[in-house]
């Protein structure tokens, strides 16, 4: 059964046509990757899964469970984690208190004894904190730990908002341009932790991305969107020489 | 400057970073505790105002400082915490049970309020909050069964059991005790994951959905606790008083609530503590400064919402981290001397978000 099912999937914002008849599927551990010109509906097809926005038409099933109609809160409970393309980081907050809000939904504490800090808090936040240490060795944030996010560089947010995503422990991580704004050496270093991602963790990985060599690099299979419909399918090789990207991307 | 050397995790959850900072915490304790004797009738009633302040403050900075929703309307909620402590104790009620009721009364009207306000944001939020605050302001005249309307309510000395709360000290003690109380309780709640999870509203509600936090549940929580908070110093404040009428809770002590987070320092806990006593000390200073200038006659009240107004101003202008901010800097000024560089604090700008969806 593949992780992620998506079929027919359709959205309309009045007569555009963001998405239009879209159905892939990503298996688990893989690293699926779909490009396309701006404003072909990549992000669109993220936020759908997100659950930000309501489909037209079709159908987004996780683990085989019907996704479509839940509430945006309840997809990370699912095992679905995700990043931003300009990188939406709580500023105010340290990295380790964003890291935390990754497990957010994996606490089991309750109002009236938080207020109270009882000893059962106290160890369930203990346990979390141990969680969010394994992600920051993992990524090796030990040096920004305590840091307000806003006051980082820009490739390091990134990392950190990685990072989030994945203290939540996703089954499936959706990454949107995890490569932009960074140099070359911060996107040589995205691509062995998204290989560790999926080899070491076993997260299955569905990312959007401009930069072909990264693409090369991490991708098992790669989708070609453009005006919201799919243009080519399968294997970097194939999808980079299909003419249809070709003149997607180059014109004629 | 003292470098914190982090070995076990239960660090970064403790109530003070370091023996240092609990040390000074020990002696404003002592300072807090011994101030009856040091200050006479006067001074100690305006500290006991500080306390009951701080309250509201810890309150309505937990909703606007940490969970980021503006509220012009708090008012109503001191008031509802004044009204029921005053209708409750009129009826014979013990205090052990009416000061919880005004918290509870305040909460539920939070939650009343709360829950339409899920849709709105920034000024829509203030505007809609205002509003509910002249109803409940006409309400209390109005409904004169209950409240005796524009007459008010003469609210009796407290007591507890046999324990009268007669002398300004002992009542001093009780707002101070429970000050102390909320803002352990705050405090709690901020090193918790309802705490991170209001910040995260603050912030980013967009990257709050996506990490599975449930944005009405926790905007109606921020604004019940909150609500709650304010009621419980309403029924201090009443006891204060000893008198209550509608006209002390008009748009005035919302925006003068308001006034006191900002001015204190959003996204502080000391900022509310701060505010508090600035809030108290300002009449008090504009008072002082009229007879040092020579100026008499009326319009007391006018001069102070004309200095409220101007100082709020210039604190967002100049200082938007409020007395707080301005606080952490001193202090930081002092441990790094002579090092310290203008640069440190300085503010960032951030990058315009391109894509966002709300």
């Amino acid at each position: 059964m593949s992780l992620l099912a998506i079929d027919n999937l359709s959205l309309h914002f009045g007569g555009v046509r963001a998405v239009e008849d879209v159905s892939f599927r990503v298996e688990p551990q893989e690293v699926f990757t779909v490009i396309g010109p701006n404003g072909a509906g990549k992000t669109s097809i993220f936020n759908l899964i997100s659950r930000f926005y309501d489909a037209n038409a079709g159908r987004i099933a996780f683990e085989g469970r019907d996704i479509t109609a839940i509430a945006p809160h309840e997809v990370a409970q699912r095992g679905i984690a995700r990043t931003f393309q300009n990188v939406e980081l709580f500023e105010h907050a340290s990295v380790l208190e964003n890291l935390l809000l990754g497990r957010h939904v994996r606490f089991r504490t309750r109002l009236p004894f938080e207020l109270l800090f009882t000893p059962s808090v106290r160890a369930e936040e203990r346990a979390h904190r141990e969680k969010v240490e394994e992600v920051i060795d993992f990524l090796d944030l030990q040096h920004y730990r305590d840091t307000r996010t806003g006051s980082l560089p820009y490739g390091v947010r990134k990392v950190v908002e990685l990072g989030r995503a994945l203290a939540s422990g996703p089954k499936l991580l959706l990454l949107d341009e995890p490569s932009s704004g960074l140099n070359n050496e911060e996107t040589e270093e995205m691509s062995f932790w998204i290989e560790d991602i999926t080899q070491e963790l076993g997260i299955a990985v569905l990312m959007i991305e401009h930069d072909m060599a990264l693409v090369r690099e991490v991708s098992d299979r790669v989708l070609a969107i453009n005006y919201g419909r799919i243009i080519a399918a399968g294997d970097v090789e194939s999808v980079q020489a299909h003419p249809e990207v070709v003149r997607a991307y180059l014109g004629e | 400057m003292h470098v914190v050397r982090k070995t076990s995790y239960d660090q970064d959850m403790r109530l003070f970073a370091h023996r240092g900072v609990a040390f000074w915490y020990g002696v404003l304790a002592i300072a807090a505790l011994l101030a009856p004797l040091a200050l006479n009738t006067y001074y100690l009633s305006q500290l006991t105002f500080v306390c009951v302040y701080a309250v509201a403050g810890a309150g309505l900075m937990l909703l606007t400082g940490y969970a980021g929703q503006v509220s012009l309307g708090h008012a109503a909620f001191l008031a509802a915490g004044a009204y029921t402590e005053a209708i409750l104790q009129a009826h014979g009620i013990p205090f052990v049970l009416s000061l919880p009721a005004a918290a509870a009364v305040a909460a539920a009207l939070g939650l009343a309020v709360g829950i339409p306000a899920l849709r709105l944001t920034g000024i829509y939020l203030a505007v809609a909050t205002l509003a509910f605050a002249f109803i409940v302001e006409e309400i209390l005249a109005r409904w004169e069964s209950v409240t005796r309307g524009n007459f008010g309510i003469a609210v009796d000395t407290l007591a507890i059991g046999s324990l009268r709360f007669d002398a300004e000290w002992k009542f001093f003690y009780l707002a101070l005790g429970v000050l102390v109380a909320t803002l352990l309780a705050v405090r709690n709640l901020l090193r918790t994951k309802t705490g991170r999870a209001l910040v995260a509203l603050r912030d980013s509600t967009i990257a709050a959905q996506s990490l599975g936090v449930h944005l009405a549940w926790y905007k109606t929580a921020a604004f019940g606790l909150s609500a709650g908070l304010t009621g419980l110093a309403g029924a201090l404040y009443a006891h204060k008083i000893a008198f209550i009428s509608p006209e002390q809770f008009t748009i005035m002590v919302s925006v003068e609530l308001l006034v006191m987070v900002v001015v204190g320092g959003l996204g502080s806990l000391h900022g509310a503590v701060f505010g508090a006593a600035f809030i108290v000390a300002l009449p008090q200073a504009i008072v002082f400064a009229k007879g040092v200038l020579g100026i008499s006659g009326s319009g007391q009240a006018a001069v102070d919402a004309g200095v409220f107004g101007l100082l709020l101003l210039l604190f967002m202008l100049y200082e938007p981290q409020g007395l707080y901010g301005r606080w952490v800097k001193v202090r930081y000024y002092l441990e790094v001397f002579p090092f310290y560089r203008r640069a440190t604090f300085r503010r960032q700008k951030t990058y315009a978000r391109t894509e966002r969806l709300q």
